[in-house]
């Protein structure tokens, strides 16, 4: 246009096309021409494109007619399958097209369409129904089953019973029934190319055939058309299906006429099979550009005329007469009507087998019998009778009434066998094969054991029968024999599986219990008590027998129901009885008459002093703010150690090596603050260091005795044994330790405690009579013999062990109700609280609290008590006031008391010692200095 | 120390009763100062613990909940909480505003004879006549004690803490000394029952009472005897015994209702304050005054120095 516009001035006739060409340039060469293998046509995506296609035509398919680029189809991406499932691609068509092929032109438009799903209903219908009939009249009957199996049909229960049974879509309902095979005709489906028989030779044919049919073939019988019920709704003729597109324009209509009057389901059938058919073919792509190709199967009449001679002007039969409906079944032999062979088993023979030639007999059947007369149609069940006493007299008219008792193993009714049993009578062997009961799973022994417990219970049984009898026969039995059989009764059953018995509870007594052991064995084995007096023995009389029985019955009781009542009744051992390591702490208090003659010296110090290694627990350090001394070990408390229970060792304190988890972390402790403690570990070493601190021991220990000769006291033996070295001094340090010890060891036995006490009580008559200078001590003692609830003082070594004995017995007591005042009042531990008013007599008898309310009257009162308290020690009321000078009259008396007793023992009063003390001057110097130091 | 520090004033020992009060709560068991002794705490035996200023004689508020009386009690360093123990074997944290039970911690087998915080009031330390001394947590709910120290062979008579020790006397004669820090046991013998131990102020001493009337200082660190005091009564009840608020003078209860004093290095008597008729229960000094608490029969009185003032109204002054 520019050209034309331009060129308008100049030239104006003339009209230009087209673009102009570039002017040239001067020495410019001229471009060559594209030659045309190299002319390319690009779509709008700016690919090539190929004028023939590969689809539809008019587009490129692929790198120049092969593939998508010049390297080959698109690789896809690789993906490791380690790491990632590669999704399985499943190649179609459509990767295979062009996005222009599924465009809306293309030859695969992906345009929405109605699925089946949510087509409308009418269509539906007609479907269902047109599925309903070719049932029916398949070309094959039955073929709807493959329509079945393959759609997701739900099956209604019936229909599943009835396939189960044979049944076939299609078929009737009924026994399967000889007939004559309809004729076949030819289906109208089936497109039959080349010569169609001629109708006669056909018919021939099949009665040809009839002769060599097998007679025996049956059929099912025929199905019940299911009626249309379909309402005629327009203004057609009736029949008037009008024509069907598909049919008219590629149906089987070519051949066949078109049938507008269609004469019912033959009809339905032939239009809807054809339709089957023609969407079986067609599968794939579809589309009407191709037209009809050079492949296709068949070639339709294109040029077929619609003559109205293709239309049937007469409604025809509904059926050809046999109802077969294609069946190619084999002719029914009328004539021969042999209605046995109905009767035949026609089901599969087993290999081996062979059906019977003739038919067995036909059962006979009996009448039943006829019945009596007077006979009632009603059951009565005849009461069962538990042998006890109180139905005895029942059981006893039941008994004449019958005339025997039916009971006992010997009249057992053959109903009551079992296999097995039976199997026995009849001396059968016994089968082999799984093992019929339990017992074959257990062993020999134990169902010995089983055994001897059935028995056991069966003469059980047995015996309670006779004994009722007995009771039955005798109501005078005499209330012996009663006694003993009411033991019986209960022992037997209870005793029969009573396990080994380690109960002896005639120790002491080796023949009873020999006899008794007897005794329970044979009343496990079933023995009534009665005949087991045998085990008594006979020299005795025959009240002391009677009295053993029962004694043995009682112990035997008690044994049985030990494990239940008693068991509750007890906790558990502190430490197991079949195990001898105990654990005990690692370091115990010792040498406590070392330490009252050291306080008795004032010799404070390292003679009273213990020092253990003890763990505080991690929390407790936390919360104190306070680094764990121990941080790497586990313990907590006392370290203990593990030792024979009724080692001797569990009774000194002989400094051993110890194991213990602290022992490293005990070093490094030492280590750490050794300066100032420098015997912290070396308790447990066994080293010079232990040698050191005896030898300081034994210093003091001479020094102490120096003194006491001065003093002109009896040298305590104490002092010598600790002098002299432990190991020598075994069993006082025994003696002395068993105190310490005794809550932590439990109970040793009985003689070691003993022994102990015995040594102890020397030891004390000895050590503690002569230092006993506390007015408590005599006071002490005759309390201990008066209650022994009441706890006092430890201030002797005999005391001390009290205290550890109701220190244990403690939680018992205090468990009791609050709301016994006076009674805790005298359980009192140690020092008492104080009373409001104080008047006591001993300290023990003021118990407990104090009056809060003072009043004159209660002087009297008071007075009164006290002097009941003179007479009878009743110590209970003591919260009563006491007045102080009347506490000082007391305690005069006391001390009087107290002179008296102590006049045996020559021992200086503990005034008199502490104004020894004071005047031997052991310590008043230094002591003001050192106070003076700590003052500053 | 380049210049000597000013020479304290001579110590004077409470003469004068200036307070009395009334419980009204049955027999006082114990009587304490709190923390920083502007109240104190009686424990009756009606079950009750109530809370006064004994300086201005006035009751503040009395806590009910323990099941049987009152035995022993202490209040914390916040005075936000009290601790007791009673006969009634349980151990109970209160909150002293509310004065509800925070807690009760219960595991003793016996009554509960002496409680004690610690310095930081996490953990309540209780003594009791099943003689087990038990640790309780005041921190986490957890019901059962910290630690059991089971090691005396009687009844714990008296407990006392210090920063890092617990300070038990048992029945059985001895006085244990449990050190956190060192982690070790000292186990000192006396012999006869004790009835009350206290550290003295500088943490050096024990001072222990025990029933031969007998009060004995000992050195913590190596058990030796410093000092015996003797003089007073002191056979039968659990007596407490104290130090005065410079450590110059040991003062103990004693039965013949008199409040002993000894000095302390000489081991002079040095004052018998006659109190009353009956037994002197329970004794408490003030931390930082001349100060007594003493509680006899059904009351509690207050003792001070002679040159105190009454009506100087602040007890600080």
């Amino acid at each position: 246009m520019a050209a034309a516009e331009s060129s308008d001035s100049e030239e104006e006739d003339l009209v230009s096309y087209g673009s102009a060409l570039q002017p040239l340039q001067e020495g410019e060469r001229i471009k060559k021409p594209v030659p045309l293998q190299e002319q390319t046509v690009k779509d709008a995506k700016g690919r090539y494109q190929r004028f023939h296609g590969a689809f539809t035509g008019g587009f490129s398919a692929g790198y120049f007619n092969t593939v998508g680029t010049k390297e080959g189809w698109t690789p896809s991406a690789f993906v490791s399958s380690r790491q990632k499932r590669a999704d399985r691609t499943t190649l179609g068509p459509e990767d295979f097209m062009d996005e222009e092929d599924l465009s809306e032109f293309g030859i695969a438009p992906k345009d929405i369409t109605t699925t089946d799903d949510f087509a409308s209903k009418a269509k539906d219908r007609i479907k269902e129904k047109a599925r309903q009939i070719a049932g029916v009249i398949a070309p094959i009957p039955g073929t709807t089953a493959f329509d079945d199996l393959i759609g997701p049909s739900k099956i209604t229960v019936g229909v599943e019973l009835l396939r189960k049974m044979g049944w076939k879509e299609g078929q009737g309902i009924g026994p399967r029934v000889k007939r004559k095979p309809c004729r076949q005709k030819p289906d109208p489906t089936v497109k039959i190319y080349g010569c169609a028989l001629p109708p006669g030779l056909s018919e021939g044919s099949e009665d040809e055939e009839d002769e060599y049919q097998p007679e025996n073939v049956t059929f099912a019988p025929k199905d019940v058309m299911p009626v249309d019920l379909t309402p005629k709704e327009n203004v057609h003729g009736l029949g008037y299906k009008g024509l069907d597109p598909s049919q008219a324009l590629f149906g089987a209509s070519g051949r066949e006429h078109l049938n507008l009057f269609t004469g019912g389901s033959e009809e339905t059938s032939n239009l809807l099979g054809d339709l089957r058919h023609s969407k079986g073919r067609k599968l794939g792509i579809t589309g009407q550009a191709f037209g009809v190709g050079a492949l296709e199967e068949e070639d339709d009449d294109i040029y077929a005329t619609d003559t109205l001679s293709k239309y049937d002007t007469v409604l025809k039969d509904e059926e050809p007469g046999d109802g077969l409906y294609g069946w190619t079944a084999p002719k029914q032999y009328k004539s021969k009507k042999r209605p046995e062979r109905d009767f035949k088993y026609i089901g599969k023979v087993l290999a081996g087998f062979s059906l019977a030639s003739k038919s067995s007999a036909p059962v006979k059947i009996y009448p039943p019998p006829s019945l009596p007369r007077n006979y009632r149609p009603f059951h009565y069940f005849r009461p069962v009778l538990v042998a006890g006493n109180e139905n005895c007299h029942l059981q006893k008219a039941l008994q004449e009434s019958t005339g025997k008792l039916e009971s006992g193993p010997a009249h057992q009714s053959r109903h009551a066998l079992n296999a097995a049993q039976r199997r026995e009578q009849l001396g059968e062997t016994e089968l082999k094969g799984p093992a019929p009961s339990i017992l074959e799973y257990l062993c020999e022994k134990d169902r010995e054991r089983l055994k001897e417990v059935k028995q056991a219970s069966e003469q059980q049984m047995k015996a309670k029968m006779e004994s009722q009898q007995a009771a039955n026969s005798r109501l005078q039995s005499a209330s012996p024999e009663d006694a003993a059989l009411k033991w019986r009764t209960l022992l037997e059953g209870q005793l029969a599986d009573a396990g080994s018995s380690d109960f002896k509870p005639f120790a002491k007594n080796p023949e009873k219990q020999k006899r008794y052991e007897n005794f329970v064995k044979s009343l496990k084995q079933g023995e009534k008590v009665e005949t087991l007096e045998r085990f008594l023995d006979p020299n005795m009389t025959e009240w002391e027998r009677g009295r053993e029985q029962e004694e043995f019955c009682r112990a035997a009781m008690f044994y049985r129901s030990s494990n239940s009542t008693l068991s509750s009744r007890f906790t558990r051992a502190k430490y197991e009885d079949d195990v001898d390591k105990v654990e005990v702490p690692r370091d115990q208090e010792n040498d406590i008459d070392d330490k009252e003659t050291a306080v008795k010296m004032k010799m404070f110090g390292k003679l009273t002093r213990d020092t253990f290694e003890w763990h505080p627990d991690k929390l407790l350090c936390k919360r104190f703010n306070v680094r764990d001394p121990y941080p790497d070990s586990s313990v907590v408390g006392l370290p203990k150690v593990k030792r024979d229970k009724y080692s001797v060792f569990n009774f000194l304190t002989v400094p051993e090596p110890t194991t213990s988890v602290t022992q490293a972390t005990t070093k490094k402790i030492q280590e750490s603050n050794s300066v100032n403690k420098p015997k912290k570990s070396s308790r447990w070493d066994v080293s010079d260091k232990e040698k050191e601190k005896k030898d300081s021991i034994s210093e003091f220990i001479s020094l102490a005795r120096s003194k006491a000769e001065n003093q002109q006291q009896p040298p305590v033996p104490a002092t010598e044994q600790c002098g002299t070295g432990t190991t020598e001094s075994l069993p006082t340090v025994v003696a002395d330790e068993d105190k310490n010890r005794e809550e932590e060891s439990g109970r040793p036995p009985m003689d070691l405690f003993k022994a102990i006490f015995v040594s102890s009580s020397d030891e004390k008559s000895s050590s503690s009579e002569e230092e006993s200078d506390e007015e408590q001590q005599p006071t002490t003692s005759e309390r201990q013999s008066e209650t022994t609830k009441q706890v006092d003082m430890p201030d002797s070594s005999s005391s001390n062990l009290q205290g550890t004995v109701t220190a244990t017995t403690d939680p018992g007591i205090s468990s009791l109700p609050a709301s016994k005042r006076e009674l805790d009042a005298t359980e009192e531990f140690g020092p008492k609280l104080p009373p409001a008013f104080s008047s006591g007599t001993t300290w023990q008898q003021q118990t407990v609290v104090p009056a809060t309310f003072p009043g004159p009257s209660r002087k009297e009162k008071h007075r009164k008590i006290r002097e009941r308290h003179k007479t009878k020690k009743e110590r209970k009321r003591k919260k009563e006031k006491k007045k102080k000078h009347k506490k000082q009259k007391n305690k005069g008396k006391h001390k009087n008391k107290k002179s008296e007793k102590d006049s045996s023992s020559d021992t200086t009063d503990s005034s008199d010692s502490l104004s020894d003390m004071d005047t031997t001057g052991l310590s008043p110097k230094e002591l003001l200095r050192r106070l003076k130091q700590l003052q500053h | 120390m380049a210049f000597p520090s000013p020479r304290p004033a001579r110590p004077e020992l409470p003469r004068q009763r200036v307070q009395t009060l009334q419980c009204g709560q049955g027999a006082v068991r114990a009587a304490r100062f709190n923390a920083d002794g502007n109240y104190c705490l009686t424990c009756g035996s009606d079950k009750t613990l109530k809370l006064w200023n004994p300086h201005k004689g006035t009751a503040l508020r009395t806590y009910q909940g323990h099941g049987y009386e009152v035995l022993d009690a202490a209040g914390s360093f916040d005075n936000s909480q009290i601790c007791s123990g009673g006969a009634d074997k349980a151990v109970a944290l209160w909150d002293v505003t509310t004065g509800q039970v925070v807690r009760k911690y219960r595991g003793h087998a016996g009554k509960v004879n002496c409680v004690q915080f610690n310095q930081e009031s996490t953990v309540i330390v209780s003594g009791s006549i099943d003689s087990t001394v038990r640790c309780w947590d005041c921190r986490s709910r957890r019901p059962d004690p910290v630690q059991l120290l089971d090691e005396a062979k009687d009844g714990i008579s008296s407990v006392k803490l210090s920063a890092h020790e617990i300070l038990t006397g048992s029945v059985d004669g001895r006085v244990r000394r449990y050190d956190l820090r060192a982690g070790q046991l000292c186990s000192d013998y006396i012999g006869t029952p004790i009835t009350s131990v206290c550290f003295s102020k500088d943490g050096q001493c024990v001072l222990a009472a025990s029933l031969d009337s007998t009060l004995r200082l000992l050195d913590k660190d190596t058990g030796e005897l410093l000092g015996e005091y003797t003089g007073h009564t002191s056979t039968t009840y659990r007596l407490d015994c104290v130090l005065n608020e410079q450590d110059t003078h040991v003062g103990c209860a004693s039965e013949d209702g008199h409040v002993y004093f000894w000095d302390l290095l000489e081991g002079s008597l040095a004052l018998s304050l006659p109190v009353g008729q009956g037994v002197v229960q329970s004794l408490a000094f003030h931390p930082r005054l001349s100060c007594l608490l003493v509680a006899t029969q059904g009351q509690v009185t207050l003792w001070r120095e002679d040159s105190f003032q009454p009506g100087g109204g602040d007890p600080d002054t």
